[in-house]
């Protein structure tokens, strides 16, 4: 059996991110495991540009975002296997592992990095009636086709969700000589964000339906057409409201869920909301030295946040596997998300494990405007932020620093949450 | 001029091919789809019922019976999934247990074995998660679960390698009755043969109407089903039955050979015979009927819903044997549930219907076994090793929800009456038919089509005829 200090499941932007963060932090025995054919993850076919204006205030293409942090872990000489699918990781840190070279192998590591992203919620988790035809595509999966094989899988797009992946292929689709009709989104606001809506969807006259859904699917061989129909408030369809599109492509962005089937494996603890892993303030799961980053802890708007979260996980990762981390003589302290707020990562915090700067990241569950974002430490209110608007589609975030917890001796939960004005 | 045409490359049609294979006999399936597995059979419980449901004394109680006996050695022989892991009929309430009694006596005379009634704690002992509220339940230990696509296509892979031929997208559109035999017209030309076989399914009553005056009709009789990730797999472990009541017919919860959870079908008699398609109402009654029986059931885990279309004739029997005004038409015919575990009984009835007639003689050099696509998960992990070594397409993930490997995928495409399409292949090797339902594999799975078949991606389809999966390429209209 092979041995590495740290093993990091996923070849993204988070795996390299965290991966640069733990060798910059000290560890030189790390390996990255990809499953497919090139580092830089599902980057590589976001061949649009807005990436990296936090991490490198200028405005890249996924690829170039993605080379960035390519170059950095081969100048750092991190080792990495493409092609090979991680099967299983047990709960004593033995990843098994698969690729046509090496065959079936097992590497004991000390610390293991999850960092599998994300994938894309399909047509029968929405159960969507109607026939299975070709010609319904998740927006990602298109992506791919289009983005990195040069193949349009349609010429009359009906887009159904305002996920960001469904928005900029609207544009993409558009841009490939593709005539996309509409984008209908179940609620009553955008999944995607702002920026997205305008320049993906505004600019291009092509109309997004809010409060609509696909109620019926046609054609028994390619897809005929879909139908649309207004939803109610609790989503279901309003009779009479009826509206046909025909159309030889249905694109879905409805969603994306964290892929954590290794770490369920392993007995990682999950959060119901997320889809992810329970973490701590080091971004630590439920089993020592197993740390989680990216899309696969919880779904991300922007790369840069990712890339910042990771490189947290990757230095925590070099911290446990030197023995400096330390719960000794720290506090535990718990987050508690309330009123619109739907979940933190972390969900806790150790006071002397933490460093001096904490962002704790949320999301909310609904549209709020003129509102508060407000964190009470116990029963003080402490962060009370005025905010325009505040929507599920953007995520969310408050600074904590150590000195400031460290002001509350008793302090036991920080409450998150938003406040009417 | 063929000795036998089987009408339809389904499970029954599949079954009587290789049946007919064990004969000196020339034989042809002509199958309008493009692969084999492509109507009823491939949507439907995947169910081996134990034969109680059947009315004692009929042709359908007999097959059941004979067919779930015969499914253990056929599995075997033929390498395809199937377990026999019992069922169980729910029973709410005592005003309801004469019902259960009565499907009980059936199963007796239909020579069922190991039937037994269970009270409430024997039930809820065997299955934990059984509604409170159940009252008793018919145990039927004989009764499993199979693959339907593994079944289906090893049927057909033996037969041709035993010899019979298989024309796909070969559409029968007329039949006539001429000397020593019938003329069948397809959209690829006329075909002569001595007798025909008809197990066109849903299609049974059009072919049989065209050589017969005696009439029968066949309506399809739609079922809706959602099908559960396999984080809900073990939610039970044997298939839950609803006992009909009043109230009407609830839907079955079943663990599928693959380890997802099935639930359904609803039951909705419609005219167009191609109509596969779910509606909202049949999902909503899945979705509400579910619980009646089996509780907590985590229907937010629900990866997919199809719908498929039983065969059912007026008569609500199997319809099987010579037509009585049409000398050598041999009829499969209303082949609705138990059609399914059945089909080994009725390849070998449709089989010995046609020895009889034509006094056909063995063959010596049958071959009775076949095997399946290797799935790598079956092996230790040395053979394992040992086999990506020879074959580096075994080290190769392709579907990463169900873990199929590249080598299975080419071993799908490759063999005989192999995978054209996507769904030919996910029908073979499971890729695609996971959690994510293809969003990852289907671009890589197409770029093995394309390089196995020797096409190009516009060539490639979902399922055959006008499914193509691209248009074209970037720009190409501007």
């Amino acid at each position: 059996m092979k041995n590495y200090d740290i093993v990091i499941i996923g070849g993204g932007p988070a795996g390299l991110a965290a991966a640069v963060s733990a060798k910059r932090n000290g560890i030189d025995s790390i390996l990255i495991l990809e499953r497919d054919k090139e580092l830089g993850g599902i980057l590589n076919q976001c061949i649009h540009n807005g990436f990296g204006l936090h991490t490198f205030k200028e405005e890249l293409t996924g690829p170039e975002y993605a080379q960035r942090f390519i170059d950095q872990a081969k100048e750092l000489e991190i080792e990495y296997r493409l092609n090979t699918m991680v099967m299983d990781i047990s709960h004593e840190k033995v990843v098994t592992a698969m690729n046509r070279e090496e065959g079936l192998f097992e590497i004991q590591a000390k610390a293991v990095i999850l960092a599998m992203g994300c994938r894309e919620r399909s047509r029968g988790a929405l159960n969507i009636p109607g026939y299975r035809p070709a010609g319904i595509y998740s927006a990602g999966t298109a992506q791919r086709l289009v983005n990195m094989e040069g193949l349009m899988p349609g010429r009359e797009v009906v887009i159904l969700g305002s996920g960001d992946i469904g928005l900029i292929m609207a544009r993409r689709m558009t841009f490939e000589g593709a005539k996309v009709k509409v984008v209908a989104e179940l609620m009553p606001y955008s999944g995607g964000l702002k920026r997205n809506i305008v320049q993906c969807l505004d600019d291009y006259g092509i109309p997004l339906k809010l409060s609509h859904t696909v109620v019926d699917i046609k054609g028994k061989e390619r897809l005929e057409g879909v139908t649309l129909a207004e939803v109610d408030q609790n989503g279901k369809p309003i009779p009479g409201t009826e509206e046909e599109y025909s159309c030889d492509t249905l694109l879905l962005s409805v969603g994306l869920i964290p892929e954590n089937e290794l770490s369920r494996g392993m007995g990682v603890e999950m959060s119901r909301v997320t889809s992810g892993p329970v973490v701590n303030e080091s971004l630590e799961t439920n089993i020592e030295g197993v740390f989680a980053c990216g899309n696969v802890l919880h779904v991300h708007d922007l790369v840069d946040f990712v890339s910042e979260e990771a490189g947290t996980a990757g230095k925590n990762a070099a911290a446990y596997v030197k023995g400096e981390r330390s719960a000794e003589g720290g506090r535990e302290i718990r987050l508690n998300p309330v009123d619109g707020v739907r979940y933190t990562v972390p969900v806790s915090i150790n006071t002397a494990r933490m460093d001096e700067n904490l962002t704790v990241r949320f999301r909310v569950g609904a549209v709020f405007k003129n509102c508060y974002v407000s964190a009470y430490f116990d029963d003080e209110r402490v962060v009370h932020r005025k905010r325009q608007i505040v929507a599920p589609g953007e995520m969310e975030e408050i600074k904590l620093t150590k000195a400031q917890l460290l002001r509350y001796p008793d302090l036991k939960t920080i409450t998150v949450k938003i406040e009417e004005a | 001029m063929y000795d036998v045409i089987i009408i339809g490359g389904g499970v029954s049609g599949a079954a009587s091919a290789r049946e007919l294979s064990r004969y000196k006999v020339r034989v042809c399936v002509l199958e309008k789809e493009e692969d084999v597995c492509c109507g009823t059979s491939k949507a439907n419980s995947a169910i081996v019922h134990a034969g109680y449901d059947a009315v004692p004394g009929s042709l359908m109680a007999k097959l059941n019976v004979k067919g779930n006996e015969m499914m253990e050695q056929l599995s075997k022989d033929l390498d395809f999934p199937f377990e026999r892991i019992g069922s169980l009929v729910i029973c709410l309430s005592e005003e309801d247990m004469p019902g259960l009694q009565k499907l009980y006596d059936k199963g007796v005379a239909n020579g069922v074995k190991g039937l037994k009634i269970l009270n409430r704690e024997e039930v809820l002992e065997m299955e934990p998660n059984i509604t409170d509220d159940v009252y008793a339940a018919l145990y039927a230990p004989s009764a499993g679960i199979v693959c339907p696509f593994n079944l289906n296509i090893a049927l057909a892979e033996n037969a041709f390698e035993n010899g019979v031929e298989f024309r796909f997208n070969t559409e029968v559109q007329d039949i006539r009755k001429v000397e020593n035999g019938y003329e069948l017209h397809t959209n690829q030309g006329e075909f002569q043969t001595k007798y025909v076989v008809n197990a066109a399914g849903v299609y049974a009553d059009r072919f049989h109407n065209m050589v017969s005056e005696k009439k029968i009709h066949i309506t399809p009789r739609r079922g809706d089903y959602c099908l559960l990730d396999k984080t809900a797999g073990n939610h039970v472990s044997r298939t839950i039955f609803s006992l009909p009541t009043k109230y009407g017919k609830g839907v079955l919860v079943t663990p599928t050979v693959h380890g997802n959870l099935l639930v359904g079908p609803t039951a909705i008699d419609i005219e167009d015979k191609a109509g596969t398609n779910t509606t909202r109402a049949g999902l909503a009654e899945v979705i509400s009927k579910a619980g009646q029986n089996v509780k907590n059931l985590p229907m937010r885990q629900v990866i997919t819903s199809f719908a498929g279309l039983r065969a059912h004739e007026d008569g609500s029997e199997f319809i099987i044997g010579e037509v009585e005004d049409a000398e050598g038409f041999i009829d499969c015919a209303g082949i609705e549930s138990p059609g399914l575990t059945s089909c080994p009984a009725i390849g070998e009835m449709v089989a010995g219907i046609l020895k009889d007639k034509m006094g056909l003689e063995e063959k010596e050099n049958f071959i009775a076994t076949r095997k399946g696509v290797l799935d790598p998960d079956t092996l230790t992990k040395e053979e394992r090793a040992e086999l990506i070594r020879k074959e580096p397409a075994y080290g190769n993930i392709i579907c990463r929800c169900e873990m199929v490997t590249e080598g299975e995928i080419i071993d799908a495409i490759r063999r005989p009456l192999g995978a054209k399409s996507l769904d030919g292949v996910k029908r073979r090797t499971r890729a695609g038919m996971g959690r994510c339902q293809s969003g990852f594999c289907s671009p890589r799975t197409m770029e093995i089509l394309v390089r196995e078949l020797n096409v190009s991606m516009a060539d490639i389809t979902k399922s055959g005829g006008e499914s193509r999966l691209v248009v074209g390429t970037n720009k190409d209209r501007l």
